[in-house]
């Protein structure tokens, strides 16, 4: 049987399925509409996620890649009493976040930064960002809210 | 008011950091059906023929409408009715529709739009906007004699004279690009026909209203036949307008069809492709000075491309005519700015709107002619600028507002060190592998249309008998914070908690139309309308509640979410408690006109805008030697905006802005070639990522506003308008090359 784990629930996958992108499993099939589509190319980090804890871009990944794996979509970050995660608080409180479309994207790439690297300084967020688009807010604010999340860990 | 003083309100946030607020495309009903778009692959061509039957015999689609089926206006336009729903006798661009294909599934529809069938007689292409100017015999346009879409001028003084006693003159030519808007949600619209006849509509508009008015138009239905609803909007910087109020009246015609909610969602390709572009500009500029620096007279002659399309090229053209000559003072300008038709795809409104072009130029000519004159380019600056109670090139006396323009650059150098940095320029001779520079620039901008059209905004203030209050403007938010800006402004007039105040889900049902939200004018015009309606409901309730004061009406104190006076209080529940008592509503509803200004076409004078913004950029950068590559090292950004209402939110829009202006500086450039995008998406279509940005020290500068009630002039787009320029500035110190055109492309040296 072809399983995924989507946000800790396990779901089984047709084989007619196997080469339907993730990303639109994930909007269509799970309602999950969390994570967005902005080139559906792979260029604008819209739709990452994590893959077994590792930033993806979904809209370029086949289901048939993620069989037997564990996906945690934004959907998936927050508490299941809707607390909200460390680092989506500090998007908020750095004003990181303008009309929002990148921003989950924006939170998977920063969970994915901040469990390679903890304590990442501005010129490393600045690299873990550069795949994700972002047209409202020059970026600055993102790598503030990162900051700010990794000050407060301490 | 402890929740109102945090550092950054939006009432958004958690919807946006969580996944759960909703766009366009996030929203599913039942039984809903989809739609596609149909293109040709011609830019000019006659339609000879249009057949859908094929198409139409897959199984799973419904029809594919063209223009046989609308039954409106086939065109329509915010000027000019001159974009089509769907092309009828002519393909005038790459992105012209000729049919929609509406199917069961998206799948199915986009199957089936392969098998439309087209036959075209291929017409000769306008691409150049220099040739197609003057050309009667190939017109992209009936509508527009000799191309020309629209074209304004300044006649001030007598410059042709005035040259002739100048000490230099400096002649030089500017190029600027396409730019694509890039908000990172592509277009998407959803009809639902509501039982009594009513559409809703979804989608990624930028405004509500101007969609409503296409809609309309196209479907020959009134204004209430439609509910256009505000939702959560993926960016737009003026680009979610004419082109998506077309796809929404595509969806709304094949909704009445059917009776059953229609979707269109587009792919990032077809977005490109449709969708209108910032007006690429070419720009003849001819300065004359006097030995000691005084600007005595502006010759420019502009030409802007509009494509296919007219769109609001005329008013874009009209704000590059009026600020033709940046913020200085000058007796005698000619100034002639043309918009023109070609096969390209269409150009309107983005955010800086006709002047991150004309800066581009206008601040390069002042460091150009500094150098020839061997005068400080600071000093220049200076000579020349705007002052209090200064004539602008328009005649217009500057006297209704502070004019902080020497105030904001004095400001934006010191805290750059500008003048230090000057000393370090390489122009073009350095040691190391990079040669370095700085540049700036400095800028006033009209707020809000100005002399473009009518401005007034509605807002509607509806207290609830438990103390909570419902807010609604006619403000569309498009991401920028605008709800936000709203709340704090109402939380202060009454002394409440934001946590007392909901914005509504507004829609063209809910409040009356109050114009775009473009030209900076959101904030200004929207708080100005809350100002008013709090006034009146602020007297509403003291005439109601004096009895129980038992004191003048006047006497009765909003504060700390109490109502007071002399030793009595209520408190605010209590207050709108008292209200239900006295059967008196706590509703107001307030309107507010904008100041009058004026023009005159035949000469181009006229008191252009009631306030402007005053604004300098700083930039620092390398330039590597051997690839050519730039570095923006920091930039410094500074405005006058009146008055802050959300301090993060507006240095938000200043780092934002400024994102943009560098990427029509360095990072962007459409590629077409014979009217065709060849970079229709963000791989081959380079926005600036964060490596690219450097850090920027945003600096608010607040200079109380006195000609609306709001006290202040907005920031959306003088944060955007002048990078550019500082930019090329910057690089001509680093390597001693000018640079003419955008996006700049420098050779590394060999």
């Amino acid at each position: 049987m072809n399983t995924i784990t989507v946000n800790g629930r396990e779901h089984n996958i047709d084989d007619s399925l196997l080469e339907k992108k993730l990303l639109k499993y994930l909007r269509e099939d799970l309602e999950l509409t969390g994570t967005k589509n902005g080139c559906n190319v792979g260029a604008c980090g819209s739709c990452t996620v994590l893959i077994d804890n590792v930033a993806k871009k979904s809209c370029v990944v086949s289901l048939s890649k993620v069989i037997g794996k564990s996906v945690t979509t934004i959907e998936g970050v927050e508490g299941s009493d809707g607390t909200l995660h460390p680092l989506q608080q500090a998007f908020i409180d750095a004003g990181a976040v303008q009309c929002g479309f990148c921003t989950p994207g924006m939170v998977m790439k920063g969970l994915d930064l901040l469990s390679k690297n903890p304590e990442p300084d501005r010129d490393e967020i600045r690299k873990a960002f550069n795949g994700n688009l972002c047209r409202c807010t020059g970026y600055q604010q993102i790598i503030d809210a990162v900051q700010i999340y990794v000050e407060r860990q301490k | 008011m402890v929740d109102s003083e945090k550092k950054v309100f939006r009432n958004d946030n958690i919807a946006k950091v969580t996944g759960r607020a909703k766009y366009a495309d996030d929203y599913t009903f039942h039984g809903m059906i989809h739609a596609v778009p149909v293109y040709t692959d011609s830019v000019h061509a006659e339609i000879l023929s249009i057949d859908v039957t094929k198409a139409e015999d897959i199984d799973g689609v419904r029809k594919v409408l063209t223009w046989k089926d609308v039954p409106g206006q086939m065109a329509f336009g915010q000027i000019n009715k001159d974009l089509y729903i769907f092309a009828k006798d002519k393909i005038r661009y790459h992105g012209d529709v000729i049919a929609l294909v509406i199917a069961d599934t998206r799948e199915i529809a986009l199957e089936a739009s392969k098998l439309v069938h087209v036959e075209l007689k291929e017409l000769e292409p306008i691409l150049d906007q220099e040739k197609a100017l003057g050309d009667n015999t190939n017109l992209v346009n009936d509508m527009h004699e000799g191309n020309k879409i629209a074209h304004h001028h300044i006649r001030r003084g007598d410059a042709e004279n005035a040259f002739t006693q100048c000490d230099l003159i400096v002649e030089r030519e500017f190029k600027t690009s396409f730019v694509e808007h890039a908000y990172i949600e592509p277009e998407c619209a959803f009809a639902n026909p509501r039982a009594d006849g009513v559409i809703e509509l979804y989608g990624t508009f930028q405004h509500p209203f101007s969609t409503r008015r296409f809609v309309s138009a196209f479907l020959n239905r009134q204004f209430a036949d439609f509910e256009v609803f505000s939702h959560p909007v993926g960016g737009s910087f003026g680009g979610k307008d004419d082109t998506i109020s077309a796809i929404a009246a595509r969806a709304a015609l094949a909704a009445s069809i059917f009776k059953v909610p229609v979707k269109i969602l587009y792919d990032r390709e077809w977005s490109f492709r449709e969708s209108y572009k910032r007006n690429p500009y070419i720009m003849k500029y001819k300065y004359g000075f006097s030995k000691e620096g005084k600007l005595k007279a502006v010759n420019t002659y502009m030409l802007s491309e509009s494509g296919a399309v007219t769109s609001t090229t005329p008013w874009s053209t009209w704000r590059s005519t009026a600020q033709c000559a940046g913020p200085y003072q000058v007796e005698n300008v000619h100034t002639d700015v043309i918009g023109v038709a070609t096969n390209n795809v269409f150009t309107g409104a983005m955010r800086g709107f006709g002047t991150p072009q004309v800066n581009f130029a206008i601040e390069q000519m002042m460091d150009i002619s500094a150098e020839e004159l061997g005068i400080d380019p600071i000093e220049l600056r200076r000579i020349n600028m705007v002052r209090q109670d200064c004539e602008t090139i328009t005649g217009q006396k500057l006297d209704g507002h502070i004019v902080s323009m020497e105030e904001v650059m004095d400001k934006i150098i010191t805290e750059s060190g500008y003048s230090d940095n000057v000393k370090k320029n390489s122009r073009g001779q350095s040691d190391s592998d990079e040669y370095y520079g700085t540049g700036i620039a400095i800028s006033y901008r009209g707020s809000s249309v100005g002399a473009e059209g009518l401005d007034f905004a509605a807002c509607i203030i509806n207290c609830q008998f438990d103390g909570s209050i419902i807010l609604d403007t006619g403000i569309h938010e498009n991401g920028q914070g605008s709800q936000s800006a709203m709340m704090l402004a109402l939380a202060k007039e009454f002394d409440v908690p934001l946590s007392r105040i909901k914005y509504t889900r507004s829609s063209t049902t809910s409040i009356p139309d109050s114009g775009t939200t473009v030209a900076t004018r959101g904030t200004m015009m929207g708080i100005s309308a809350i100002r008013k309606a709090s006034i009146k409901l602020r007297k509403t309730i003291r005439d109601t509640l004096c009895d129980d004061f038992r004191c003048d009406p006047e006497d009765i104190r909003f504060e700390n979410d109490k109502l007071a006076a002399g030793s009595y209080s209520l408190t605010w529940e209590e207050a709108m408690h008292k209200m239900f008592l006295h059967r008196t509503y706590p509703f107001a509803f307030g309107e507010y006109k904008a100041p009058r200004v004026s023009w005159n076409d035949d000469i181009g004078v006229g008191d252009a805008y009631f306030t402007y913004v005053y604004s300098c950029n700083v930039v620092e950068l390398s330039v590597n030697k051997k690839t050519g590559k730039v570095k923006l090292l920091n930039i410094t950004a500074g405005h006058d905006i009146g008055r802050a209402i959300n301090e993060e939110m507006v240095k938000g829009q200043i780092y934002g802005g400024i994102a943009q202006g560098i990427g029509m500086a360095l990072t962007e450039e459409l590629k077409i070639e014979k009217g065709k995008i060849l970079n229709p998406n963000f791989n081959k279509y380079k926005l600036p990522k964060t490596m690219d940005m450097p850090e920027i020290n945003a600096l608010i500068i607040e200079n109380e506003d006195r000609s609306t009630p709001s006290g202040l002039k907005g920031i959306g787009e003088p944060a955007t308008e002048l990078i550019a320029a500082a930019i090329s500035n910057a690089v001509y110190n680093a390597t001693g090359k000018r640079q003419y055109s955008l996006p700049i492309k420098l050779e590394g040296e060999k």
